[in-house]
């Protein structure tokens, strides 16, 4: 057991230290910006005196490092600054926004990592088979399609032909449960459509690869029944890539909610991200990929961990 | 050259016939593409269709390119039999520019993440110890940051024009291009005949041309497919968000974007621009497959 708490404390670790880097890097890159922001702000016409005094107020006339540790520290209290573009408080626009993004990303989670692991086994199981193939060409082309693709022929069948869901998931605080639930169904269908090709394939590939070892051959030859071998050998050792296919899954949920949120007009963190980038709002633009980065490093974390804390080989040391 | 290279390194493991003359090799690969499964014939046809398009654009096209032809939003007529845009800008004629724009710019952005990626992936491997940690951890940290978010983190940096996209994009794929590249590289320069031209004091570019990337080809080449797909992917997402390719360039991406409302009066021609995209990414994901494995069948008879 201690070996795999060293294990884990040894990611955790790594982990940590790859969000410092990465916001080193996101730091750096507004830095490189040529111009100054303070004058971006105030526009051509200010004068230099109130330029300078902006510098002051941004604290733009303090040495890069400073600013830099001064910047970590408030974001590690909450406070990612205030945006360029309406001087509100970027910690209060995102809150909500993410809070919603996660909710749309779970919703698809829910709906798409069972599918995925059903149809996945099966086609694994049947390997060669009718149903393996058309799963094969289904999953090629559903991974092919962009993700708006998809949406907007969503959106044609099921709210335009039918009208049987809104084309806008327009959500807001006080949006009851259910409600909210009935309005992001078509764009957690997307995002499902996508992912769940992914993981499918993932999840086919993974099983195949462990139904070719040889302690399953063994278990086959001793005339073990095929549900045994399944449950009790290749089971256990095929929780730490399924883990991990779901966490890279989740991983890729977050991210590919961007588009999903701008189609559907989603108040997500995705969507006010696009927003800022054409608005180059940086302040904020800056706080949702430092979110975004740590969403995806800590749910690849996870995979890691959970794969480390279920690998049969380190819970039997010999 | 690099032909010369695997066959005098195949027949000299496994004693294979002298190389057929050209016109053989031909019949060859018309024979294999006959035994093809018929999703690989459908994706190299779609391929050939886009190619053309692409090149022979001006002379199929019955517009120019950014030209107002009539009214917005027209319906379908004879003469335009897809309808025209928001500004009236014939949509069919795009439709054929935008294989030239996004394809083209797309397939230039994975040759250039190929040549980063690719010679530093080769020269990770031969080199080993620092050069390749070095390299190694500054792609683990490149790619630990969701793709998407980082290039439009850089494109708000630098600004969005088509060689800032190009770049970024390429820089930021060229990561997995890099570990791919140097995983199959370091299986090539530890065999005996690397050793061989290291003794005979061969240059590194020799090794890196002659030795290595002769037998990292078929791995290289699927994976140019996939990449391909992701890059256009990911341009085709950027062009939608309006990041990506800029008006008045005919680009499929931002043709989604721009026609967008008409989904809403349950028109479908925002969807033939977003059809496009998809069918050339199925094509090419098509061929990939059996491209695969055809390579890891050879492998399993050996």
């Amino acid at each position: 057991m201690a070996k795999i708490f060293n294990m884990i404390l040894q990611r955790l670790g790594l982990g940590i230290l790859v969000l410092f880097v990465v916001s080193l890097i996101i730091f750096l890159g507004v830095e490189m910006l040529p111009g100054d922001i303070a004058q971006e702000i105030l526009g051509q016409s200010a004068t230099p005196e109130n330029v300078a005094a902006l510098r002051r107020e941004l604290g733009l006339d303090l040495p890069p490092h400073s600013r830099y540790f001064q910047w970590l520290a408030d974001i590690l209290q909450g406070d990612f600054g205030t945006s360029l573009a309406n001087g509100r408080e970027i910690s209060e626009l995102i809150g909500v926004r993410f809070a919603n993004t996660l909710f749309l990303a779970l919703v698809s989670a829910i709906i798409s990592v069972p599918l995925a692991l059903i149809f996945g086994v099966l086609a694994a199981l049947y390997r060669n088979s009718f149903y393996d193939r058309s799963v094969n060409v289904v999953t090629l082309t559903a991974i092919s399609a962009p993700e708006f693709f998809v949406a907007y022929v969503l959106i044609l069948f099921f709210s335009v032909n039918i009208n049987w869901f809104p084309s806008l998931a327009n959500v807001g605080i006080d949006t009851p449960f259910w409600d909210r639930l009935y309005r992001v169904i078509l764009p957690a269908v997307t995002l499902t459509g996508v992912v769940l090709a992914y993981m499918m394939r993932m999840v086919r590939a993974s099983i195949i690869n462990l139904l070719a070892s040889p302690y399953i051959e063994m278990a086959n030859l001793k005339g073990m029944d095929r549900a045994r071998v399944i449950v009790h050998h290749a089971l256990p050792n095929a929780w730490a890539p399924i883990a991990n296919i779901i966490a890279l899954s989740l991983a890729y949920l977050i991210v590919g909610v961007v588009v999903v949120e701008v189609v559907f007009v989603y108040p997500g963190l995705g969507q006010l991200m696009v927003d800022s980038v054409s608005k180059r709002d940086i302040p904020v633009v800056q706080a949702c990929s430092m979110i975004f980065a740590a969403t995806y490093i800590l749910l690849n974390l996870t995979a890691d961990i959970i794969s480390i804390a279920t690998n049969p080989r380190l819970l039997h040391p010999k | 050259m690099s032909e010369e290279t695997t066959s005098t390194i195949g027949a000299s493991t496994d004693s294979a016939p002298p190389p057929p003359p050209r016109d053989r090799k031909l019949a060859d690969a018309w024979k294999e593409l006959k035994k093809a499964p018929i999703t690989a014939q459908f994706g190299l046809l779609v391929i050939l269709g886009y190619v053309i398009a692409a090149v022979f654009a001006p002379l199929i096209a019955p517009f120019g390119e950014s030209e107002i032809v009539g009214d917005q939003f027209l319906e379908a007529t004879d003469e335009f039999f897809l309808g025209t845009d928001n500004l009236g800008r014939d949509m069919f004629t795009r439709l054929i520019y935008g294989a030239r724009n996004t394809v083209g710019i797309a397939f230039v952005t994975t040759c250039l993440a190929f040549l980063i990626g690719g010679i530093a992936g080769i020269l990770a491997a031969i080199f080993g110890g620092w050069t390749d940690q070095v390299l190694s951890r500054i792609v683990d940290i490149l790619m630990a940051i969701p793709q998407l978010i980082f290039a439009l983190l850089l494109l708000t940096i630098f600004g969005t024009s088509i060689t800032n996209l190009i770049i970024v994009i390429a820089v930021l794929d060229a990561t997995r291009v890099f570990r791919l590249a140097r995983a199959v590289s370091l299986n090539v320069v530890v065999l005996d005949f690397v050793e061989a031209a290291r003794l005979r004091g061969e240059g590194l570019i020799w090794l890196a041309t002659r030795e290595v990337l002769p037998n990292i080809m078929s791995p290289l080449v699927a994976e140019f497919g996939l990449r391909f797909c992701f890059v256009f992917l990911t341009i085709a997402a950027l062009s939608f968000l309006g990041l990506g390719i800029q008006p008045p360039t005919a680009d499929w991406g931002s043709m989604v974007r721009d026609n967008a409302e008409l989904i809403t009066y349950g028109d479908p021609v925002p969807l033939y621009p977003a059809a496009a995209i998809a069918l050339l990414t199925v094509a090419v994901n098509f061929v990939v497959d059996w491209f695969l494995h055809k390579s890891s069948g050879l492998k399993d008879e050996h």
